[in-house]
């Protein structure tokens, strides 16, 4: 405390006095923006030096403890097999990855309408509200073989699974979002001569795109679960048939490197999500 | 310092003229809310009341007396459930292009910068906005906002908020203003500012205020005509005429006869409304 007052007060003390001082106060304003800089470049690196952290413990352990290849691979390893296979593995990630984002952009696409439906009419409300969430209760891997009877091997039922795993989430946020908006928003902006339309373009979707981006990330994570689980029941391309695929071979390593390209792959879409919200956000003025 | 362009000056500018108030007539009005169990509550009884052009016309009353809901049926916002409001010679449907609202809440989009919020209005009617840049800044230095254009509400004080708020409100020059409680959630010292403020405003713009208060002192000292509402079901209860000579000063104003006369009778109305308790 006291030192912000005497950092305050110095130079201003220090112009009428004379300019040595104010050196000295100069140096310790840099002194602590230095400080202050290191903190947030160590902040920064706190998650990848972990990550590292555990790989490292991973990689040393491996051949300490005489673990096989077989049971265990390296993070070495793994990153090795990643390369070499690139290709093999590039071809099932394009499958899985265009699953995903379709899956994804349809839940959205519906979560969104399904919640302005709920929005707008009680009636929808009343009928389809808790519908959805009883469905919500129903544990989706649990409708996987369902699924694949009914819509065969192909890219349906990993695009519908997916679609089902990630559409909840974007409805109810979307529809709390919307409803969370206090009355006189919409009251004010009516009394200015709005259209609804106006008043959900200028006032109710942007007061609800925080919480809808919210969804958007978590219904991302679950796109790419419910694809790979569509994989896993019946598939012949995917990164989770290849897991499969690796399995039958005993082939641990090329398993974990489809799990490696897995995680890429969700990381890649979150952070596409995220520099969407950031536009957002920035034309919005930054007060998302 | 210089003086800064009034409103004023920027309409005339545009071509527009002022001290164009438009008057308002009630005729019955009625309002009844139905309950979510069925039941009814009646918001506001048979009400007539006449708003000249140019009349600042203040509204005091106890909670729940269906003053708000009043206003927001002049503005268009609600719909009677009988009787009929004239805004400008004409029946309502809607709320009024000549009307403008100003809530106790600012209700600032807080992801839209100053003067985009002050833009708003006109925005929603489609108008280009590029025309009323000049003016919305013009508005917001005699509020003493100036180069406040490009922050954002939540680095705003309370009072500096509900200033946008009225520049928003007057940005085209509203025939009708219709404010509910304006300065309600301000602090004392912002308020008695504000109350002068808007006084100075409204002596410029000579357009129609209709003020909803619970504040018998700021009704008073604004208003030409104070009307008293019922405590629930609502209705007019008592008009009291204010013939102070104006600008009216709180210094000048608070000592004269003229002025606690019409408090004290407001205050002895609420108490023999019960709303009030009598010593």
């Amino acid at each position: 405390m006291s030192e912000v007052r005497m950092a305050g007060t110095l130079p201003d003390i220090a112009t009428k006095a004379d300019p040595v001082p104010k050196s000295g106060a100069d140096a310790r304003r840099a002194d602590r923006r230095r400080r202050r800089r290191l903190r947030s470049t160590l902040e920064a690196l706190a998650a990848p030096a972990l990550a590292f952290m555990l790989f490292a413990v991973w990689q040393i352990a491996v051949p300490l403890f005489n673990v096989s290849e077989f049971v265990l691979p390296t993070p070495l390893d793994i990153l090795t097999r990643v390369v070499t296979d690139y290709r093999l593995l590039l071809t099932h990630a394009w499958i899985t990855g265009a699953e995903v984002v379709a899956g994804f952009l349809c839940a959205a696409v519906v979560g969104i309408l399904v919640a302005l439906a709920v929005f707008y009419s009680r009636m929808v409300e009343r009928a389809v509200y808790p519908l959805l969430i009883a469905m919500q209760t129903i544990p989706k891997v649990a409708l996987a073989p369902l699924v694949v009877l009914y819509l065969g091997y192909d890219w349906g039922p990993k695009l519908f699974l997916s679609f089902l795993i990630s559409f909840f989430p974007i409805v109810v946020a979307t529809v709390v979002g919307l409803k969370g908006l206090d009355r006189g928003y919409a009251n004010l902006v009516k009394s200015m001569g709005a259209s609804e339309a106006q008043v959900f373009l200028k006032v109710r979707l942007p007061a609800a795109l925080p919480s809808m981006f919210g969804s958007f990330k978590v219904a991302l994570s679950l796109a790419v679960i419910g694809a790979v689980l569509g994989e896993y029941v019946a598939a012949e391309r995917g990164l989770g048939y290849l897991q499969l695929q690796a399995n039958a071979n005993f082939d641990v390593t090329l398993n974990f490197a489809a799990v490696f390209v897995i995680a890429l792959l969700g990381v890649t879409l979150y952070s596409i999500i995220i520099v969407a919200e950031k536009i957002v956000n920035a034309r919005q003025g930054g007060r998302l | 310092m210089n003086a800064p362009v009034s409103s004023f000056q920027a309409a005339e500018h545009m071509g527009q003229h002022l001290g164009n108030g438009i008057g308002v007539k009630i005729d019955h009005v009625q309002k009844i809310f139905e309950t979510r169990d069925g039941n009814e509550v009646i918001a506001l009884e048979g009400t007539d009341l006449v708003v000249a052009a140019g009349e600042f016309v203040a509204v005091v009353g106890p909670s729940g007396c269906g003053k708000s809901t009043l206003l927001s049926m002049i503005a268009g916002i609600e719909s009677p459930t009988a009787g009929r409001i004239m805004v400008d010679s004409h029946p309502l449907a809607g709320p009024n292009p000549r009307t403008s609202v100003v809530f106790q809440n600012d209700y600032l989009l807080p992801w839209r910068n100053i003067i985009d919020n002050v833009l708003l209005p006109l925005e929603i009617k489609r108008l280009d906005t590029g025309l009323y840049r000049a003016r919305a800044e013009a508005l917001l230095a005699q509020v003493g906002l100036a180069g406040f254009g490009s922050r954002f509400p939540s680095e705003l004080s309370g009072g500096m908020r509900q200033r946008v708020a009225i520049c928003r409100a007057v940005i085209q020059e509203p025939g009708l203003l219709l404010m509910d409680e304006p300065f309600g959630a301000l602090d004392a010292l912002t308020r008695e500012q504000m109350i002068m403020d808007l006084q100075n405003l409204w002596l410029r713009l000579k357009n129609t205020v209709v003020f909803i208060t619970h504040g018998i002192d700021e009704a008073v000292f604004l208003a030409d005509r104070v009307i008293v509402m019922s405590p629930r079901p609502g209705r007019i209860d008592m008009q009291l005429h204010i013939d102070l000579p104006r600008p009216r000063k709180w210094n000048e104003i608070h000592g004269s006869p003229g002025f606690t006369d019409a408090v004290a009778k407001v205050r002895r109305r609420f108490e023999e409304q019960g709303v009030l308790k009598a010593p």
